[in-house]
């Protein structure tokens, strides 16, 4: 028998394919093409502790095989998400991750507090997101800013607690170490890569904030050396992500050290992206004849 | 409900120089289709993005899409032929809401073709106002014509009907007689003045406006409006809470305001 099944820092997921922060909202768009019960969890859009309206537009670039987005942040908020979001998300069977963001440290202990009442299944820390001028990438592109952070939410947390990493940094693994150092119970990489597009005719940015974050297939090769450098550096586990489109992808991710693969950019070629991934993974498996996950993970063989 | 379609295309016909209407076979699609929506069109492997564009109009189990060339993706699909494949996602948005009493459509360019649905839905009684940069690039004149009661056309040029902008024959017809509505689909300009004239005239009047798209679906925020609605300042969502909205809960300049 096939088992797709991953236990990831003490929850299980019935299957190793998560939906990217930023990329499904709070599940209920996609959830008019299918159930969202066949997903192995959902990663919420980017809460604040008070509401945001974003960045202006244009908040979207498209480029090679990849968009840029600024969107900035924009939420409803974390007492909002936990009042009006939450018991939708309750009625499906998948694991909630709730993303969250803050200005100070003292916001992500606050909003650490607020989710882990409300119980949802994990925390992932977003201290990457290149779209705000405070918080977001301020904390992940220094050891110590990822240490600060992560504490601080671990000391209020009563579930547990992802760190995800930005890849605009010089050492990536090195941020890793400084979070697993710190408490963290798992890591996931890669937020987007900044970067900027300029229209040549009016030589304005194409997008209003100037530059924005990268995601899609063009950032994938980049996503699966950061994940191998990352997962070959930590005993806990990681969520890959960045440029998954399909089956395919997703194991390679896995062989790389990817326990859990994320999928986000995919989503808006195609909605029913996710569920093509599940299945890739499973045909994959069938293929090779293997029975567990554990048989793909960090299994690359290097040369 | 929206879903995503293999459809077959029927035909491609070119209107006016870079302007293509494409017909494709969905009945699904067709058969749910509101004026006003659109659907979201996989242009190609090379590009990740789908393109927005309007439904233009919807007849037996076929729809039919008017579009402009302006890019890469454009391009691409002005060269499909009949008997290939398109994928679209749809029928996406909220549309035009035809209300009791007489409806003025205002179009300007490639805005006009979308008005053609809602034209068809008004049974023959709605007044067209469309606006083109010259007589030549005139598209959809006999299909507005043998839709509606009265077409009325002007040209920035002046080589077609009134030499201006729309809201001058617009302006006309207000003053003549009342309208239960104005719905208007063209470039921002257009809709921001279409809409300062109802305004004075105290019109009802929803505008259809465009965005950059991610999803199209509601769940990526890139294709964000500023709205002011009771006071309270929100960014929408073109892709849902739009294209088409109450004129007065546009946000029209400085975002800030
Ligand atoms: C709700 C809606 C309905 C539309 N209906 C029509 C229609 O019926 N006929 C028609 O000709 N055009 C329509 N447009 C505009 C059309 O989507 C763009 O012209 C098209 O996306 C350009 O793609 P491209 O690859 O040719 O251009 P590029 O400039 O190469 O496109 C680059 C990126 O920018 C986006 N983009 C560029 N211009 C626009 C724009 N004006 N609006 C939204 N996205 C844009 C593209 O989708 C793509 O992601 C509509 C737009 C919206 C939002
Ligand atoms: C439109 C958009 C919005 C995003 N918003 C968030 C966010 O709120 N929080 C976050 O941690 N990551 C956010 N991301 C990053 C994604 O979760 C993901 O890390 C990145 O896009 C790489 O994966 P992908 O290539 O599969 O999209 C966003 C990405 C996109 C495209
Ligand atoms: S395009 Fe994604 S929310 Fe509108």
């Amino acid at each position: 028998m096939r088992d797709l099944s991953v236990n990831f820092a003490g929850v299980s997921f019935k299957n190793p394919i998560v939906v990217a922060s930023g990329t499904f909202g709070f599940g209920r768009e996609y959830g008019e093409y299918y159930d969202l019960s066949m997903l192995g969890g959902i990663c919420v859009k980017g809460l604040t502790l008070v509401p945001r309206l974003g960045n202006k537009p244009p908040r979207i670039a498209e480029t090679a095989m990849g968009m840029l987005n600024s969107v900035g942040l924009q939420n409803p908020g974390v007492d909002s998400f936990i009042e009006d979001e939450l018991p939708f998300l309750r009625k499906h069977d998948t694991v909630v991750i709730a993303n969250i963001s803050g200005n100070t440290i003292e916001e992500y202990a606050l909003m650490a507090e607020k989710l882990s009442e409300a119980k949802v299944d994990m925390l992932e820390v977003n201290v990457s997101c290149p779209n705000v001028k405070a918080g977001g990438m301020q904390f992940g592109t220094s050891a110590q800013g990822v240490a600060s952070v992560t504490q601080a939410v671990k000391s209020r947390a009563s579930i547990p607690v992802m760190v995800k990493l930005s890849p605009n940094v010089t050492d990536i693994a090195e941020m890793a170490v400084a979070a697993e150092a710190s408490g963290a119970d798992a890591v996931s990489l890669i937020n987007t890569l900044l970067a900027m597009r300029i229209d040549t005719a009016t030589r304005k940015p194409m997008l209003h904030n100037n530059v924005g974050g990268l995601s899609g297939p063009a950032i994938f090769p980049v996503a699966v050396r950061m994940v191998w450098q990352v997962a070959s550096a930590l005993k806990i586990p990681v969520l890959g992500m960045g440029g998954v489109m399909d089956g395919d992808n997703a194991i390679e991710m896995m062989l790389a050290g990817a326990k859990l693969v994320g999928v986000g950019t995919a989503c808006f070629e195609d909605p029913y992206a996710p569920i093509g991934v599940i299945d890739g993974v499973g045909a994959y498996m069938a293929e090779y004849g293997l029975s567990s996950t554990d048989e793909i993970v960090g299994k690359v063989e290097l040369n | 409900m929206p879903d995503r379609y293999l459809c077959e295309v029927i035909s491609n016909e070119t209107l006016c120089d870079g302007v293509f209407a494409v017909a494709v076979v969905c009945g699904d699609l067709a058969g749910e289709a509101l004026a006003g929506q659109f659907v979201h069109v996989k242009c190609g492997d090379e590009r990740l993005l789908r393109r927005p564009i309007s439904i233009c109009c919807v007849s037996g189990g076929s729809l039919k899409l008017v579009f402009e060339v302006k890019g890469k993706g454009t391009s691409w699909l002005s060269r499909i032929k009949p008997g290939e494949t398109i994928d679209i996602l749809g029928p996406l948005g909220r549309g035009f809401s035809l209300p009791e009493g007489k409806v003025a459509l205002v179009g300007g360019g490639i805005g006009v073709p979308p008005l053609l649905f809602a034209a068809e839905l008004a049974g023959g009684s709605a007044t067209s106002v469309l606006g083109f940069r010259s007589g030549d690039r005139a598209i959809m004149k006999d299909a507005f014509e043998s839709a509606c009661e009265k077409v009325l056309i002007a040209t920035d040029d002046g080589s077609l009907g009134y030499h201006g902008p729309v809201t001058l024959p617009l302006k006309e017809l207000l003053e003549g007689e009342g309208y239960g509505a104005i719905l208007a689909c063209g470039p921002r300009p257009m809709l921001n003045a279409v809409a300062g004239l109802c305004e004075q005239f105290g019109v009802p009047c929803q505008v259809s406006l465009e965005e950059k798209m991610g999803c199209g679906i509601g769940a990526c925020l890139v294709c964000a409006c500023a709205t002011v609605s009771g006071g309270v300042k929100d960014m929408s969502r073109v892709c849902v809470d739009g294209p088409v909205f109450d004129a007065t809960e546009i946000v029209w300049s400085g975002w800030d305001a």
